[in-house]
């Protein structure tokens, strides 16, 4: 994957616009004509985020160091310094008490209870000739009282650094007092080393993070980015590939995916919608034609010419007929008809719809039985709902052998009304029920009847339209195609609002609700 | 009968201008809205065929709605490629009478358009049709024929009373649908065939001469055996 420099990323000067430009010219020159403002290699989204992960690693490394320092090597210090005052507290006191004499005495006392050894007394009169500690001389470097001296010092024939204060006493006498701080130092210096080193490895784990991060970054940017590209070029069967982490990459990578899958079903939608209509069109617009032309080669008289055109005039209404059907159910689809919803009582429009095929039926020898369990009130569209029921009434007949049973039943439910119509012809295949809805859709035992394959298409908007949905199931023999519409008690509520919204996106949405659950049995 | 017909596709226009006078009327014709509207409003139609999209700015709503606000009661029949249930709706709310979508077949046109003539006229309550010797009782609801009692269900009833009410008139079986059984979709079965041939049987299978035709392509129509 490349991270081409993006073209609106960063504006070249002279496109500024004016203001933009004075405040650039104010800037700093290092930050105007620094390399990394303009730098290619900064614009990638992937270095920047390793640039700012290697920051702040550091930066919290270096805050802990710090702390480190403050708590350990500084205590210690501190300590010292509260040992001294101490020291110094206590031996002023005596000096008040006792005058010189009992000052010395007191020296000699400390000295001598120093187990540690680390102490350093030295008490100088005016002459700055030594009185009583364990130092020779007065060092030269202590001129100031109240101010921190480092003092090398050296016993036992070891060199060593011991930390001091000079304490200037009434009448001329100077007090020096210390700390041999040489272990401490030792210690500090140990940590100072580690803490040292330990910044070193934070720098190198930080660049190396840095550039573990920009990669990991790079490739699960650049298997998204991959996956688009292929999609873009055409290749829509890519998919982004999941780590199986299940992190928050994954996450996006599945709702890509998720995405993807939905509007590759919705292409195949409408692929096969026009491939259907490409297919399905041909033939009665072939037949028309060859009708027409043979008529014009080969009618000899003018009643074979009539009946020729006459024919095709039948074929040319057929194919509006599937034109029309197929406007209805995208005007379905599209959900607008949601306004023309009015509260009905199914009862007698089944009943209506069922004395309307009886007839049918009788002729052909079958018998079409109502069974149905008032009340049957739902909100809806009476239109279309007679519109569906007479498809599946329409189909349920036309599929059942003679003296077969066509079964027009229907209860309410919990949360609308089922419509159940149960024939006893060849069913459809469990393999093929979930596609028995697409549009054009026709059965193997179908192929040799009359039929547009739109039929349950319109049944399954219709359904979805009223909330509900259409499933199929085997009747034993036969096929039971169930229509469910919810009772919508809400719907025409939520109407005002929907009739606005209802765009195609809005159907599409409604579409997936219930396409989920289709092939589901109640 | 004069019949206005206002539509802009020369086609489509010869071709209804053309049948209509064949049928018998008397026909003039509009090809754009603005003439549609000047005819329809000063001159007396008994029906208007209305295309929906016209050239001249005035669209056949547009007329209609005029016309109505002339409280001119002509009956319309919006001819229109329009197809969808509300332009449909919005057709009959505006006062159209009927609705017939392009492409269309013109014996529905001619139909649908004599159907509309005859509904003007009928204004007084009509109680009893007879066809030759076939008589339908609205009020008791009985049916005879050469003084025989025929039974018939109710929606057998109704089905000889619409096809009664427009004696001499082809009726087609969209219009039986709408009409008898108030569906507006297009059923893939014979349905009304079937219920015609069933009505068939009881009123005319019985007697020696047929009241009920059948028209080729088009579809029923119950007349006299002489007329």
């Amino acid at each position: 994957m490349n991270f081409r420099p993006s073209a609106i990323g960063l504006r070249r000067m002279d496109d500024c616009p004016r203001p933009v430009r004075s405040l650039v010219a104010r800037m700093p020159t290092f930050v105007r004509d620094a390399v990394w403002f303009r730098s290619p290699i900064l614009r990638s989204a992937g270095v920047r985020f390793a640039l700012i992960y290697a920051a702040l690693l550091a930066l919290s490394a270096l805050a802990l160091a710090v702390f480190l320092w403050w708590a350990t090597a500084g205590l210690l210090d501190r300590q010292t310094e509260t040992a001294i005052r101490a020291d110094a507290q206590g031996l002023s006191e005596r000096w008040l008490d006792g005058n010189l004499p009992a000052l010395m005495l007191t020296i000699d006392d400390r000295l001598a209870q120093n187990v540690d050894d680390d102490a350093i007394y030295l008490l100088v009169d005016p002459g700055m000739r030594r009185l009583a500690g364990n130092l020779s001389a007065w060092p030269t470097a202590v001129t100031e009282a109240n101010i921190w001296y480092p003092l090398p010092v050296e016993r036992a024939g070891i060199k060593s650094v011991a930390r001091a204060q000079r304490f200037d006493l009434p009448g001329g006498y100077h007090l020096l007092i210390g700390r041999d701080v040489r272990l401490r130092a030792q210690l500090r210096d140990l940590l100072t080393n580690a803490l040292l080193w330990a910044l070193v490895v934070v720098v190198a784990m930080a660049s190396i993070g840095a550039v573990v991060a920009r990669s990991l970054f790079r490739r699960t940017i650049a298997n998204i980015s991959d996956t688009a590209t292929a999609i873009a070029a055409g290749n829509f069967a890519r998919r982004v590939a999941l780590s199986g982490r299940g992190d928050e990459f994954d996450q996006l990578a599945e709702t890509i995916n998720d995405m993807l899958d939905r509007i590759g079903r919705l292409m195949d939608g409408v692929r096969q919608v026009s491939n259907a209509i490409a297919h399905d069109l041909r033939t009665p617009i072939a037949r028309a034609r060859t009708k027409l032309e043979d008529a014009a080669m080969h009618a000899k008289t003018e009643t074979d010419l009539r009946a020729a055109i006459e024919q095709a005039t039948v074929d040319l209404d057929g194919i509006v007929r599937i034109f029309q059907a197929l406007l209805r159910i995208a005007e379905i689809e599209a959900g607008s008809r949601r306004s023309a919803f009015t509260a009905l009582d199914l009862e007698p429009l089944l009943a209506d719809l069922a004395e309307l095929y009886s007839a049918v039926a009788e002729e052909r020898g079958q018998t079409l039985v109502l069974d149905v369990s008032p009340p049957l009130h739902i909100q809806g569209d009476r239109d279309l709902i007679q519109q569906a029921v007479a498809n599946l009434l329409d189909n349920a007949l036309k599929f059942s052998p003679e003296s077969g049973t066509v079964t027009l039943s229907a209860h309410s439910t919990r949360t609308g009304v089922e419509i159940a119509v149960a024939d006893q012809g060849p069913g459809i295949p469990q393999e093929d029920r979930g596609r028995a809805t697409d549009r054009f859709y026709r059965g193997e035992t179908a192929r040799s009847t009359p039929g547009s394959g739109l039929g349950l298409a319109l049944v399954q908007a219709v359904a979805q339209l009223h909330g509900g949905g259409i499933f199929l199931a085997d009747a034993a023999p036969g096929l039971s195609a169930k229509l469910s519409l919810a009772r919508g008690d809400d719907i025409l509520s939520r109407n005002e609002g929907r009739a606005a919204r209802d765009t195609t996106a809005g159907g599409m949405a409604d579409q997936s609700m219930h396409v989920g659950g289709l092939g589901r049995e109640p | 009968m004069r019949i206005l017909v206002v539509e802009d596709d020369k086609d489509v226009a010869g071709f209804v201008v053309r049948g209509l006078k064949e049928a018998g009327h008397v026909v003039e014709h509009a090809d754009n809205g603005r003439d549609g509207l000047f005819l329809a409003a000063s001159e007396n139609f008994d029906a208007i065929v209305l295309d929906r999209m016209l050239p001249g700015g005035i669209d056949g709503l547009h007329i209609l709605e005029t016309l109505r606000g002339q409280q001119n009661t002509v009956p319309v029949l919006f001819l229109s490629a329009m197809a969808e249930v509300d332009d449909r709706v919005r057709g009959l709310k505006a006062g159209g009478d009927d609705y017939v979508t392009k492409p269309f077949a013109f014996a529905e046109l001619l139909a649908r358009v004599e159907a509309l003539t005859r509904r003007g006229k009928s204004d007084a309550p009509v109680t009893k049709l007879t066809v030759g010797d076939l008589d339908l009782d609205l009020l008791s609801r009985q049916v005879r024929r050469a003084g025989q009692k025929i039974d018939l269900q109710p929606r057998e009833f109704r089905l000889l009373e619409y096809l009664m009410r427009h004696a001499g008139q082809v009726v087609t079986r969209t219009m039986l649908l709408e009409g008898v059984w108030d569906y507006h979709f297009d059923p893939q079965t014979n349905v009304i065939d079937v219920h015609v041939s069933r009505l068939r049987q009881k009123i005319d299978k019985p007697f020696p001469t047929t009241l009920l035709h059948t028209v080729r392509n088009a579809g029923y129509m119950v007349r006299a055996e002489a007329g």
